[in-house]
């Protein structure tokens, strides 16, 4: 006999308020219902009533996870629409700022992982591991986690110190080759709550269309920094990490290979920082033209687009669309739970990286 | 008021457990909570724990711009938690609704459903000024601890007068 277990909107394993109720025989889920909609902000619609210095500051917050890929999704989708073209220094930090944020968002995952499977010296390590990278951030832009670091145009503040952050990234490459890697593939109480555990196949996954991480972990080598390099992608040689089990220690696995490809992106890039103006333009006479954006950035849960429509003669634009990674990945979390025992599905759900406020707007 | 309400007090103020509700916040506000929790900021030196139930604790955390759909369960979990209580409003848009200000489907700011006792502004605010303002609230559950019925609401201004 089946019964239902209704899990959220405000329960203590959800970081945020959704609703996924679940269909269980015994300890076995046999099916799962999402619903989402509890942070609802509006924000499409407060879109158009905002012009373009307004729009960024307004973007940033749909999101105070990845907040700098919806400003820098944004940015780019105006910039097509006016035909303005960043200078190369700004692309460049544009490109160290999006990596510092895939290395916040990764650690702050594995520390939430580490909590779900009931191992809190892990969550405790992460987030002691996090906070490195969050003093760089904050010693760049001067917040840790809304960093209005993008404009139109270019970006807001130069990056003065590179030595400092190549220190950081030696500090955080050791912790987590050292710390954090080994005990989550080789500690045999982790292992046993990842492996085998939420598996989506790859057929699954690409009828499925899942994106970032995800996607990587079920065997799709698709990451858009290398098929459609925005910023300064184009100029990095870096790898993108596959896995094919497709379960939750391959997500686990992905994710911990991409923030050391990070490392060396971030490497690369201060190393090359061309010298230059930050921004061009004047943002006080500059005008919108009519016309349509369209941006795509690889967020650290994968892919974000922006289409912005701009009208002709006004401030504002006339349609703002986004559509984020979680809004993609999320029906996958039901292909996944089917057959878990009832005890992994708030790790199994956790795998994706869900963000409903992305979601939700 | 005698001495076994005195300890009662004293205890209240020394071990005050949070429960954290995301009513609509961007999750910049719910990290940086989390972060105040771990081992840089400790919370625990406060001997503050991070609690899933709002029937076993004192402090309600607040943060996001109150939506529609957020309100009638706020005010549930508002109801649960046990007097004495201190609620802590985390962000600017609690207190404000921040950038979400012209936004149709927001109900806020906060201090129209539940009395709010301390505001911490910021967007988000550091994980420094979040402890401060538990800090502040231990002090007022304290304070609430040697009351019998839960008193009117007052923001961080007006208690700040009174002393």
């Amino acid at each position: 006999m089946s019964y239902r277990i209704p899990m959220g909107p405000y329960h203590p394993a959800l970081e945020e308020p959704y609703k996924l109720e679940l269909v269980c025989d015994g300890e076995t889920v046999q099916d799962a219902k999402l619903n989402i909609g509890f942070n609802f902000r509006g924000i499409e619609q407060l879109a158009e009533t905002r012009n373009f210095i307004q729009i960024v500051a307004l973007m940033e917050r749909v999101c105070g996870i990845c907040s700098n890929t919806h400003t820098l999704s944004i940015c780019q989708a105006v910039e097509q629409i006016a035909e303005i073209t960043p200078p190369p220094r700004a692309l460049y930090i544009r490109v160290i700022m999006a990596e510092l944020e895939r290395l916040h968002s990764h650690v702050l995952w594995a520390g939430v992982a580490g909590k779900l499977i009931g191992f809190k010296t892990m969550f405790m390590t992460c987030f002691a591991v996090r906070e490195q990278i969050m003093n760089v951030l904050q010693t760049i832009s001067g917040n840790r986690v809304n960093y209005a670091m993008n404009r139109v145009g270019g970006v807001n503040r130069d990056i003065d110190d590179p030595a400092m952050i190549l220190a950081m990234i030696g500090e955080l490459e050791k912790d987590m080759v050292k710390t954090v890697i080994p005990v989550f593939t080789t500690s045999h109480s982790a292992l046993s709550r990842c492996t085998g555990v939420g598996v989506l196949s790859e057929e699954k996954a690409r009828s499925l269309g899942v994106v970032g991480p995800t996607a990587r972990a079920s065997g799709l080598p698709q990451d858009l920094r290398r098929a459609a390099p925005y910023a300064a992608y184009e100029e990095m040689d870096f790898n993108v990490p596959v896995e094919h089990s497709g379960d939750v220690k391959a997500r686990l696995v992905v994710r911990a290979l991409e923030i050391l490809e990070s490392c060396s992106i971030l490497r690369q890039a201060l190393s090359k920082l061309p010298a230059g103006e930050i921004f061009t333009g004047d943002e006080s006479e500059m005008e919108i033209p009519e016309g349509r954006g369209f941006s795509r950035v690889e967020a650290p849960r994968g892919e974000v687009i922006y289409s912005v429509t701009w009208g002709e003669d006004t401030d504002t634009p006339s349609r703002v669309h986004v559509r984020t990674p979680t809004y993609i990945n999320m029906p996958a979390v039901r292909w996944m739970v089917r057959g878990a025992r009832l005890a992994d599905t708030p790790l199994i759900q956790a795998s994706i990286d869900p963000c409903y406020s992305c979601t939700d707007r | 008021m005698n001495l076994w309400k005195k300890l009662l007090c004293y205890s209240r103020r020394k071990s005050p457990w949070l429960f954290h509700m995301n009513s609509g916040s961007c999750n910049g506000c719910d990290i940086e909570l989390i972060a105040g929790l771990t081992p840089r900021y400790d919370a625990e030196q406060l001997g503050v724990k991070h609690e899933a139930s709002p029937r076993h604790a004192d402090i309600i955390c607040i943060s996001g711009p109150v939506t529609h759909t957020a309100v009638n369960a706020m005010k549930t979990v508002y109801g649960q938690v046990c007097h004495p209580k201190a609620v802590v409003a985390i962000g600017s848009c609690p207190a404000s609704t921040n950038v979400f200000i012209d936004s149709r489907v927001l109900d806020g700011p906060l201090d129209r459903h539940i009395p709010v006792d301390v505001y911490v502004p910021g967007c988000p605010p550091r994980p420094d000024a979040i402890l401060a303002g538990i800090a502040k609230a231990a002090e007022i559950l304290a304070a609430r601890a040697g009351q019998e019925a839960q008193p009117a609401a007052a923001p961080v201004a007006a208690e700040e007068e009174k002393a």
